[in-house]
């Protein structure tokens, strides 16, 4: 019975996780193919909903939330986080950098 | 009073067995847990292959730019097919944990692995098209950075497609044991994890790339 409920609770988690990615990705294909919004702004709406789309298929597939028990798993995506955001940002400053020296 | 307190299971990322399985839960924490650390060292290699892919868009040599090239319309049946195929491996996850229904759950994989090769097979499609214009790897640094990229990720999913026929025939041949479910624990937060990686490559690569 227990079971049960939480079969249907957590099928409605999919199901959630589902209609609000197809949503999100509805909206980043639709505003690069129907709209004549100023290119920097559909930039922004666009990766919004990238972004919002990693959270949404982190919480409805993978489950991850804030919640205590998570500790070490959050800890270690708030750890990568950190190490893609020095080399990406590193690397993109140095390479765009030397790019315009080289004009 | 002979009530002991139960220690609260730890969560790990994707289906948690929880109180279904409480022994393969103790098992899996571990398990997936170390997985998980694999899956993060491998989101370090795309983002770094995203940061190439972004310092190289301006380097066509002269070839073809991104907005010629790409194309919306397999770019958007391939996320859906990939989103829908994220779902039915939830819907798997979700049989494992709480009907342990073999031949179904089996089905319900063998739907995922339809998903995954239709994935494979579009992409497939693209890269011919690609090639037929002449944009091939050799062409700039922007197509050499396109194609790493793009077929990394393509690599990934055919290996999960493996995996998936792997655990499949495991099914049949171990029954639902413990050691058949945390490798399907680990090969759910597989399975999801290139459909975020994904995520990012229709937003940078191919929609900004027609932007």
């Amino acid at each position: 019975m227990e079971a049960d409920m939480s079969l249907g609770r957590e099928l409605r988690d999919y199901a959630t996780g589902m209609v609000l990615a197809l949503i999100l990705t509805g909206t980043a294909f639709g505003l690069t193919l129907w709209t004549q919004w100023p290119v920097r702004t559909r930039f922004i709406v666009i990766c919004t909903c990238a972004i919002l789309q990693l959270l949404v298929h982190f919480r409805y597939f993978l489950h991850i939330d804030l919640d205590k028990s998570h500790r070490d798993d959050l800890q270690l995506i708030l750890f990568s986080s950190l190490i893609i955001a020095l080399l990406v940002g590193g690397m993109l400053w140095v390479v765009f950098n030397e790019n315009m020296r080289m004009m | 009073m002979t009530h002991t307190t139960v220690p609260q299971p730890r969560l790990y990322p994707g289906m948690n067995l929880g109180h279904t399985d409480p022994e393969t839960h103790k098992a899996a924490e571990e398990l997936v847990f170390g997985f998980w650390v694999f899956l993060m060292s491998d989101a370090v290699l795309f983002a770094l292959l995203f940061a190439v892919y972004e310092t190289m868009t301006g380097s066509t040599a002269d070839g073809p730019i991104a907005a010629q090239l790409f194309h919306l319309k397999p770019t958007l049946i391939e996320t859906l097919v990939l989103l829908t195929s994220s779902f039915t491996f939830g819907m798997a996850s979700l049989i494992m944990k709480f009907k342990r229904h073999i031949r179904l759950l089996q089905i319900v994989l063998i739907v995922t692995l339809i998903l995954g090769l239709t994935f494979l097979g579009f992409e497939i499609g693209d890269f011919a098209k690609l090639a037929r214009q002449g944009a091939v790897p050799q062409t700039s640094g922007f197509l050499s950075a396109f194609y790493v990229l793009v077929s990394t990720h393509f690599l990934h999913v055919l290996s999960g497609c493996i995996w998936i026929v792997v655990m499949v025939i495991q099914l049949s041949v171990f029954g639902l044991d413990e050691t058949v479910k945390t490798r399907l624990l680990r090969l759910g937060i597989f399975w999801h994890f290139l459909d975020i990686v994904w995520i990012f490559i229709f937003t940078f690569v191919y929609l900004l790339g027609i932007l």
